[in-house]
């Protein structure tokens, strides 16, 4: 066990863990930051997103002991003073989630792509979130959410076709 | 009455959103409950084989182990996994939840581990030592089915679990007036549901009140309760199921799990709450598996096209056990043989076989897939070997608008549909007769293009209580509160179906209220009336319709109470947009009103209960056939075998829609899914029963670079099955889109003189067929 400082959503924590402790483990079980979701443990779903210094990370393969210390941002930290992340924003206009379990890791591999690139092709939003699985299909609207967020513009009434 | 539709048939944004998009929906693991220990459940690494001794000295020696369970300790205990199917002959292996003296496939439950964390229980379960003796491995259903095969279950003699005959019509006459007979053998690979979240349970008893809470990723909370308390020797009353958000189900949770009642077992020994949550290499190995049909479809037809009759003799690898439904699945295969077309008859011998793996079930369509596959396919294959083109082929057999009711040789009466009118707008979408053109030229020019149709109709709004295992009615219940606030509680379970919209919808029309103050509560036992739950794509079709009633039933009352209030008699009133109109002083009162007084009841009439509130029960007379046409455009890379869609357009025909929006992305899903069956997705296991796609590295779940544009119109035949008119259209993307796909691919092969070849269409096996 080793006590780590961990920097999640601008909040310093010291959480003792274990050498094989995943970050995903720490956030949901210490943490409880239950939005972001296990899927897989293997890095093959993106259930699990999170950003670490801004790049989209897969928290279930990433040992809590070697984060360091980079800022962790999730899921809970999206909405800002109370008004959602316009990738947020986007998915609710676009109804781009039926069952939601996949969904947060959907926006943290969204919003990592939008921070590093604020204008996205299609192919690199398709790049972007090739390491992420909607198993209810979503993907169109998924993508035209990110395409929304990242041009500012403003949904039709109704959601996305 | 009579409402004005304000929300119904509207793109209405989905309630359930907003606390999905922040991440602070409850799913059963993370809800945490004070003190829980976590179990571990050890498997089998062996697909068969005799379990000689089990050692847990170990690890119950280890830290933080409170306990360790194996087969002898729940035997007696813990009544075996239920199975609801029923055939004449049907042999039911009896599937204890920890395995006794055998396992049977990779996954097997061997023993629980419950420690004081996961990993802690994760250890201690490396620690026990089972000895087994391998024994001979069932890997194929077909060769299982011969007398020579080793036999899974002894007792039951051989692996023949069932064999079931459908169909009517005299097949043979048809055969031997036949001009052509086309024959085709087909694989409908096995495949995985994945859902993204695995299954979970948590338990918690209260020895004091002697209840059991369950909280489980299910489709069917009510269920559920009632096969665990049979398996746990518990009043059915003492046991409330719960179920959060659930992270999909595609009928994956469509079940009744060993773990499920494991874990209410487990935590009323050890007197705490006991969680566990499936990893996802369990998921793989030992949550059910879908489709996994393998057999020869032959068709007579004449000269001209016209189908005759059509034989499907099939053996369906089941796996080791019987889940909940496992044997009624390919019986719906036999449902719907007929397709879309008028052919006389039909016959259909199948051939159900325990082999060493995971049981299948239920698995998004459930045994139409196979049935529209396999329907399609021959339909090229007939068109091919005519020369006719396969839309042509299509029409001339088609069911006709003004022929429904239609009862087919299978024996199903189709309700309504339109199938040329689908087919028309698809075909007028995608400039068909110009695109055949483009093909032309494209084939002059070298390139490898292919188009594909599939017309099809599926059986759903499940069903008849008749014709289902366990009721196939649906509930609901409408509380108009004092305040003017509705409560609707439903015996569905909408695991991201949106009924939570689409039900807020219809009693917002229905009472003349905002929809935002209708509150839709699901998925509690101890809270909602018996309920059936969400499968079939029955949600809307058969919960919605119990909603309507209900809400009828609601406005009734509330306009005796009205007439009483405004002393007139309830004949002369009506209900319209949320207001009893028609008292001879033009008074009026809103539903809010009457409901107020229903509560304080200070004037009501002689006869009348107070409150404001109604339940109904609805059962449908018939299935609903949800029908349209898939067409998809594809190209092909010679060189890498790559194939690209060009083009995808689907025109579905669900009935009615309350919300377009929802239905659209009922749409996109179910083709993701059927798209994967066509190019992706397949569960392999070796000659030794290993699991060879274990994990998602190697079972190939598509993300959104590998979906195509879909450009989507609809056809509206209302069924009059139920009252809303829905057909229901969870299922329709993944049956109607997988043969549209296949069909496509194989057209542009069809210059290399390839006539088929099985599913998944890998880059590997096209190359091979345009470079061999």
């Amino acid at each position: 066990m080793k006590i780590v400082e961990l920097q999640v959503n601008g909040n310093k924590h010291r959480v003792e863990v274990d050498d094989e402790q995943s970050l995903l483990s720490v956030l949901r079980d210490d943490l409880d930051l239950t939005g972001t979701k296990y899927g897989c443990g293997e890095g093959q779903c993106g259930a699990c997103t999170v950003l670490l210094d801004g790049q989209p990370t897969r928290s279930c393969r990433m040992p809590a002991v070697n984060v360091g210390s980079k800022p962790i941002t999730t899921i809970e930290d999206l909405e800002q003073n109370g008004r959602l992340h316009p990738l947020q924003q986007a998915f609710l206009d676009h109804g781009a989630m039926q069952c939601g379990y996949c969904i947060s890791g959907m926006l943290m591999s969204g919003a990592g792509l939008l921070k590093k690139n604020p204008q996205p092709t299609e192919a690199e939003i398709l790049r972007a979130m090739e390491g992420n699985i909607c198993r209810c299909g979503t993907y169109p609207r998924i993508v035209a959410a990110i395409k929304q967020a990242a041009s500012g513009r403003v949904a039709q009434k109704g959601g996305g076709k | 009455m009579s409402f004005l539709a304000k929300y119904m048939g509207q793109r209405v944004k989905r309630t359930e959103d907003p606390r999905l998009i922040q991440g602070i929906g409850h799913y059963v693991d993370d809800i945490k409950l004070a003190d829980t220990l976590h179990v571990v459940i050890l498997r089998s690494q062996y697909a068969h084989a005799r379990i000689n001794s089990i050692d847990t000295s170990a690890a119950k020696a280890a830290p933080g182990v409170v306990a360790v369970y194996t087969g002898e300790d729940v035997a007696g205990k813990v009544g075996n996994v239920p199975c609801a199917g029923a055939l004449p002959g049907l042999k039911v292996p009896k599937m204890p939840v920890l395995a006794q003296g055998k396992v049977f496939f990779v996954g097997h439950p061997v023993a629980a581990v419950v420690a004081t964390d996961k990993y802690k229980a994760r250890d201690a379960a490396d620690l026990i030592e089972v000895d087994y003796d391998p024994l001979d491995v069932v890997s194929d259903g077909e060769a299982a089915a011969k007398p020579d095969s080793p036999v899974i279950h002894e007792d039951l003699g051989d692996n023949i679990a069932f064999q079931h005959s459908a169909g009517s019509g005299d097949v043979d006459a048809a055969f031997a007036a036949a001009d052509r007979i086309v024959t085709q053998r087909l694989n409908h690979q096995r495949l995985a549901p994945i859902s993204i979240e695995p299954r979970g349970v948590l338990a918690q008893y209260f020895r004091g009140e002697e209840q059991l809470n369950l909280w489980s990723s299910t489709q069917i909370p009510h269920l559920l309760r009632t096969q665990v308390a049979i398996m746990l020797g518990m009043a059915e009353n003492k046991l409330r199921v719960i179920t959060p958000e659930v992270g999909g189900g595609f009928g994956c949770k469509l079940n009744v799990y060993a773990e499920e009642a494991l874990l209410g077992w487990i935590a009323m020994k050890v007197g705490k709450p006991v969680k566990w949550i499936e990893g996802r290499r369990e998921n793989l190995q030992c949550t059910i598996h879908g489709r996994s049909q393998v057999g020869t479809v032959e068709v007579a037809v004449k000269n001209d096209g016209t189908l005759l009759g059509l034989k499907y003799n099939v053996t369906a690898d089941l796996g080791a056990y019987h889940q909940l439904l496992t044997p009624a699945i390919p019986t719906l295969t036999g449902l719907m043989l007929a397709g879309c077309y008028k052919i006389p008859a039909i016959q259909m011998n199948c051939t159900g076989v325990f082999t060493n793996k995971m049981a299948t079930d239920a698995y998004r369509g459930a045994g139409r897939p196979e049935a529209t596959y396999l329907v399609e396919r021959i339909m090229d294959r007939v068109a091919q070997e005519l020369n006719m083109d396969p839309i042509e082929l299509r029409q001339k057999n088609f069911i006709q608008a003004n022929e429904f009711p239609y009862t087919t040789a299978c024996g199903v009466t189709y309700d309504s549909g339109d199938y040329e009118a689908a087919l028309a707008k698809a075909m007028e979408l995608v400039d068909y007769k110009k695109l055949r053109e483009e093909q032309s030229a494209a084939r002059a020019a070298g390139r490898v293009m292919g188009i594909g149709v599939s017309t099809y109709v599926e059986i759903c709004g499940m069903g008849p209580s008749g014709a289902m295992p366990a009721g196939g009615w649906e509930s609901a219940t409408v509380r108009v509160e004092p305040t003017g606030k509705v409560t609707v509680l439903t015996g569905i379970s909408p695991h991201g179906q949106g009924e939570e919209t689409s039900f807020a919808q219809i009693v917002g029309d229905m009472l003349g209220i905002d929809m935002n103050d209708v509150l839709v509560i699901h998925g509690d036992t101890s809270i909602v009336q018996y309920g059936i739950g969400t499968f079939g794509s029955r949600g809307l079709a058969v919960g919605g319709a119990a909603l309507v009633c209900a809400t009828e039933k609601v406005v009734k009352k509330a306009k005796a109470l009205a007439a009483h209030l405004l002393g007139t008699g309830a004949d002369s009133l009506s209900f319209e947009n949320g207001k009893f109109v028609g008292a001879p002083d033009d008074r009026t009162l809103t539903i809010q009103e009457v409901a107020l007084a229903a509560h304080t009841a200070a004037s009501i009439p002689e006869d009348f209960e107070p409150g404001l509130s109604a339940q109904h029960f609805f059962e449908p007379k018939n299935f609903t056939y949800p029908s349209g046409t898939h067409i998809c455009v594809v190209e092909l890379d010679k060189d890498t075998g790559d194939i690209d869609i060009k083009r995808y357009v689907a025109v579905d025909d669900c009935g009615n829609q309350i919300n377009p929006l929802i239905v659209q992305g009922q749409v996109h899903g179910g083709i993701a899914q059927g798209l994967a069956q066509a190019l992706y997705e397949e569960v392999v296991y070796d000659e030794n029963g290993q699991l060879i796609t274990g994990e998602l590295m190697d079972y190939a779940v598509p993300k959104a670079f590998q979906v195509p544009h879909y450009e989507l119109d609809h056809a509206v035949t209302p069924t009059p099955v139920n009252p809303l008119g829905a057909k229901g259209v969870g299922e329709a993307g993944t049956i109607g889109s997988t043969p549209s796909i296949a069909n496509a691919v194989l057209d542009a092969l069809a210059p290399f003189g390839v006539q088929h070849i099985d599913l998944p269409l890998r880059p590997e096996k096209l190359w091979r067929a345009m470079n061999s």
